[in-house]
């Protein structure tokens, strides 16, 4: 008889669930899919601009001179909280801005979105933790889905755009 | 492990909001609302994790055996430790002692804070109750802080 678990997958399963129970909450609460979609992003700015230590902590990661490097950090940071290595490519003509490519996306893994939702943006809280935690490092980036998996697309495409750079004197945003 | 970190921001933040929400609104129920709501995404959570995890174990002997999986297997899942101390009357109440429980470990080590640890034990008492509801058990899932970041949960199997 097997009686063991690996820790590994279920916490990611435990991330997974208790995100899906989130969205469902939030969609009984608040009056519109938008509304929701607003919401888990600022969630995930939440999140990213306290992640961002821990990352950084854990991995004694270094200052970014150009954007590439960055992209790569965020690769690295998928990486070790997901498990999941997005490609980083689609780099646009002026190199400020990329695309993280997801074969699969671990957030969705046991989701179908109904007819009612289909303008749902059911991961939201990924481009959100990566534009808080660019922030805290002095970037200012813009980032949302342009493909995604639950609405058909073949993978899950994150882009990325810098807008720019902060300054060390401007206080930390509110959303 | 890194993982870990991510849960316990996503928590916090679901958390911060419920409460955030029910200010809002608070004209109905007032606080206890807030609470509930914790409790159920913790129920939907706990009902669906423990399905995946039993998949291939063979069935539980009893009640008794079912509480061992909850402290033991179903603990160090979620919590990569064991549950404490289990303490029982054989009458169908359980006392579940962790004396470092996860979501309270950053916070405090003593009486302060105290008073918002409820919000924060709320998800795992759903998370219990939705669990062994899955496993066959209704029960009452409540919990109890007298010294950070020890939590005593108490589950109180419903026989009818």
């Amino acid at each position: 008889m097997n009686r063991s678990v690996d820790p590994k997958k279920v916490n990611s399963e435990l991330f997974t669930l208790t995100y899906g129970a989130l969205v469902v909450q939030l969609l009984n609460d608040l009056e519109s899919v938008e509304e929701v979609n607003k919401q888990l992003d600022r969630m995930g700015y939440n999140i990213g601009v306290r992640l961002v230590e821990d990352f950084i902590a854990r991995t004694s990661a270094d200052k970014c001179y150009d954007l590439r490097e960055t992209a790569d950090k965020i690769q690295a940071g998928f990486r070790l909280y997901l498990g999941v290595s997005p490609s980083v490519g689609g780099w646009g003509p002026a190199g400020d801005e990329f695309s993280l490519t997801l074969d699969s996306n671990p957030l969705a893994e046991f989701v179908e979105l109904p007819e009612t939702c289909s303008n749902m943006r059911y991961s939201a809280i990924l481009p959100g933790i990566v534009r808080g935690a660019c922030e805290m490092v002095h970037l200012e980036v813009t980032s949302w889905f342009v493909q995604d998996q639950l609405r058909g697309d073949p993978v899950t495409e994150l882009r990325v755009k810098f807008v720019k750079r902060l300054e060390d004197s401007v206080p930390p945003g509110e959303d | 492990m890194a993982e870990e970190a991510l849960f316990e921001f996503l928590h916090n933040e679901i958390v911060a909001f419920i409460i955030e929400n029910e200010h809002e609104t608070k004209k109905e129920d007032g606080g206890q609302n807030a609470v509930s709501k914790l409790e159920r995404i913790g129920f939907a959570a706990g009902y669906r994790i423990v399905e995946r995890l039993t998949r291939e174990w063979p069935r539980f002997k009893d009640e008794l055996d079912t509480m061992k999986f909850i402290c033991k297997d179903f603990w160090l899942a979620i919590h990569r430790k064991q549950i404490d101390n289990l303490r029982t009357n054989h009458q169908g109440v359980y006392v579940l002692l962790d004396n470092r429980f996860r979501f309270l470990a950053n916070m405090s080590a003593g009486k302060q804070y105290l008073e918002s640890s409820p919000k924060y034990l709320a998800y795992m008492c759903g998370m219990m109750r939705g669990a062994l509801s899955n496993l066959g058990l209704n029960c009452v899932v409540t919990a109890e802080v007298t010294h950070m970041p020890a939590c005593k949960f108490h589950i109180q199997v419903q026989r009818s």
